[in-house]
């Protein structure tokens, strides 16, 4: 019951934000100057087509009218034509998808796979010369661009060494292998800010852990010391390391953005970027709220996975 | 009390590295080696010399100048953007965490609703109404931090009013407006300056890469992402062009990222 009344709470907090999310989205880009029929027309069109075209694409319609219209078409993948490409919004977004989607589950699996090991390493040893030494290159890690990292990974292994090839996208239906090829050095540009943020995020709680009464009980209990690490703490850790993980999907999204364009892969990255530069609004205003969409729906997955781990966080 | 030497050595580190970059800002104005948008074709892509220490870009324009300049823009655009989220975030913040109830609730929504956005496609959104430019660039970036502020401002109003030096203060008669500014804020101060600094590192990150998009900083102004992005052509034959920029920009993220955890164990270390 209790449970019940928790999801339908979050449910309800996350489907208020969708709603302003959505508002937020469509007001903002009808602050645009200029009407769209004429950016499609050009400047110097008849000004009988430009109001046909008005009325085709709905301008002429009360603003209420026009939000309610984009909200339909935005659950029924009906997003709009691009004004550059005169193709659906959605079939773009659709053709990108994959890439990102990749690109992005790569630098997940690779922050996934370093974090646990190397924070129990660093917590360990606190303060040994080794361990100093990596959380000196874990700052470094946060404060690198990770658009400069890929300058400097496509200069090292793609053009010194050639064990990678540095853009030039191969499709996954094309060679899978190959597409994931040209992913690595994007993913782990984007994965070393990531990494080094939840490093240190779990180390400083495994440290705290470490700390605790429960530890020295365990210990005196006669437990060896990598059993209570293993057993207890690094569980205990974890649990808090579950509520960054909205923030780094997020990262590892914003990331994906810019990192894309340097490596010119054909991700939602790089069509919101050219969407932005070619002023295309309606391709902008549905990979934003797609995008924003995406987040809501993985905060509020973290929400729930987090209570089912530790169902303290119900009552609160 | 564990790695106190650890501890300063991160505020000092900060400090001596952001001493130096306020050095090179403060040069900047009053002394630049060559004109940073003067080219000369007769001198494209000199390896760094005497006459120029780090050499020069595609057009012949001193590279050493142009990096010297864009310190400029990083500390503006930084500075303008954290002075946006401050002042925006903390009011909001305080008034959330104040008032409570319905008045809370609907600013955290509403800030809940823009922390949804990634950071970068907020400022996207952004320069694609405004246009682009440095003042754009800067308000965006500003947009963007308000709910870091928000969230700390608020967390702090909400611990903070229960306090029974708080209560105190208003048994004897003190309005909410002297609570909040005389009592409750300067107690702020510290969690403030963790942020704003760990704001400001995140803001000059966000601007070199909406800079090195081409939607950031225009040109002739020099910016240290744009400045990346005119290397990334030459990278083949030219690779020193692409590593200044860069440099400089993750020792200033370094810079503030380091004084930001330096000042937060200090103030944890005296809260133990």
């Amino acid at each position: 019951m209790k449970t019940a009344f928790f999801v339908l709470k979050k449910l309800g907090a996350a489907l208020a934000t969708l709603f302003l999310i959505s508002v937020l989205t469509f007001c903002v880009f009808q602050i645009l100057p200029g009407n769209p029929a004429h950016i499609i027309l050009g400047v110097d069109a008849d000004p009988l087509q430009v109001e046909a075209l008005s009325k085709e694409m709905g301008l002429n319609l009360p603003l209420q009218q026009r939000y309610i219209n984009w909200v339909v078409g935005l659950f029924s993948g009906d997003l709009g034509n691009s004004l550059r490409y005169q193709t659906p919004v959605a079939q773009l977004i659709a053709d990108s998808l994959p890439v990102t989607v990749s690109l992005t589950a790569m630098a997940l699996l690779i922050t996934v796979v370093l974090v646990v090991p190397l924070s129990v390493y660093l917590a360990k040893n606190n303060n040994r010369a080794l361990p100093t030494a990596i959380s000196a290159l874990l700052q470094l890690g946060v404060a690198v661009p990770s658009f400069w990292l890929s300058i400097l990974l496509v200069l090292i292994f793609a053009v010194n060494l050639r064990w990678l090839p540095s853009g030039d996208f191969v499709p996954f239906t094309t060679s899978v292998t190959g597409a994931l090829r040209s992913l690595v050095l994007p993913a782990v540009a984007i994965s070393v800010g990531t990494t080094a943020v939840v490093i240190r995020y779990l180390k400083n709680t495994l440290l705290d852990q470490m700390g605790m009464d429960y530890v020295r009980t365990a210990r005196s209990k006669g437990l060896a010391q990598n059993e209570v690490l293993y057993r207890h703490v690094l569980k205990n850790a974890l649990l808090p390391t579950v509520t960054i993980l909205g923030m780094i999907v997020v990262e590892v999204l914003g990331g994906s953005i810019i990192v894309e364009n340097v490596f010119n892969l054909p991700g939602i990255g790089r069509l919101i970027i050219t969407g932005v530069g070619n002023r295309d609004f309606p391709l902008v205003q549905g990979l934003v709220f797609y995008l924003a969409f995406t987040v809501v729906v993985i905060n509020f997955l973290v929400e729930l996975l987090y209570s089912a781990i530790d169902p303290r966080i119900r009552v609160r | 009390m564990k790695n106190k030497s650890g501890k300063s050595k991160n505020l000092a580190a900060g400090a001596v590295l952001l001493g130096i970059l306020l050095l090179v800002l403060l040069v900047s104005f009053a002394y630049l080696p060559y004109d940073p948008n003067v080219m000369d074709t007769g001198a494209i892509f000199q390896p760094p010399s005497a006459a120029h220490l780090l050499g020069t870009d595609n057009f012949g324009r001193d590279i050493l100048s142009r990096v010297m300049q864009g310190s400029q823009a990083a500390f503006l655009v930084g500075a303008s953007s954290v002075g946006i989220g401050l002042t925006v975030g903390l009011l909001l913040g305080a008034v959330a965490g104040y008032a409570g109830g319905a008045v809370d609730e609907v600013i955290m929504r509403i800030i809940d609703a823009q922390m949804a956005f990634p950071g970068v496609i907020l400022a996207l959104v952004f320069i694609t109404v405004f246009g682009t430019g440095t003042l754009n660039t800067a308000i965006a970036l500003g947009i963007t931090s308000i709910p870091r502020f928000c969230r700390v401002t608020r967390a702090g109003f909400l611990q903070l009013k229960t306090m029974d030096y708080v209560k105190a203060a208003r048994s004897r008669g003190a309005g909410p407006m002297r609570l909040m500014a005389l009592h409750i804020l300067p107690n702020m101060v510290s969690p403030l300056l963790v942020t704003m600094s760990l704001g400001f590192a995140s803001a000059i990150l966000s601007e070199a890469g909406l800079s090195y998009l081409g939607l950031g900083i225009q040109p002739p102004s020099p910016s240290w992402g744009m400045m990346l992005y005119e290397a990334q052509a030459y990278l083949l034959t030219y690779p020193w062009y692409a590593v200044i920029p860069g440099c400089m920009i993750t020792l200033m993220v370094l810079g503030f990222n380091l004084l930001g955890d330096g000042l937060r164990d200090l103030t944890d270390a005296k809260a133990r």
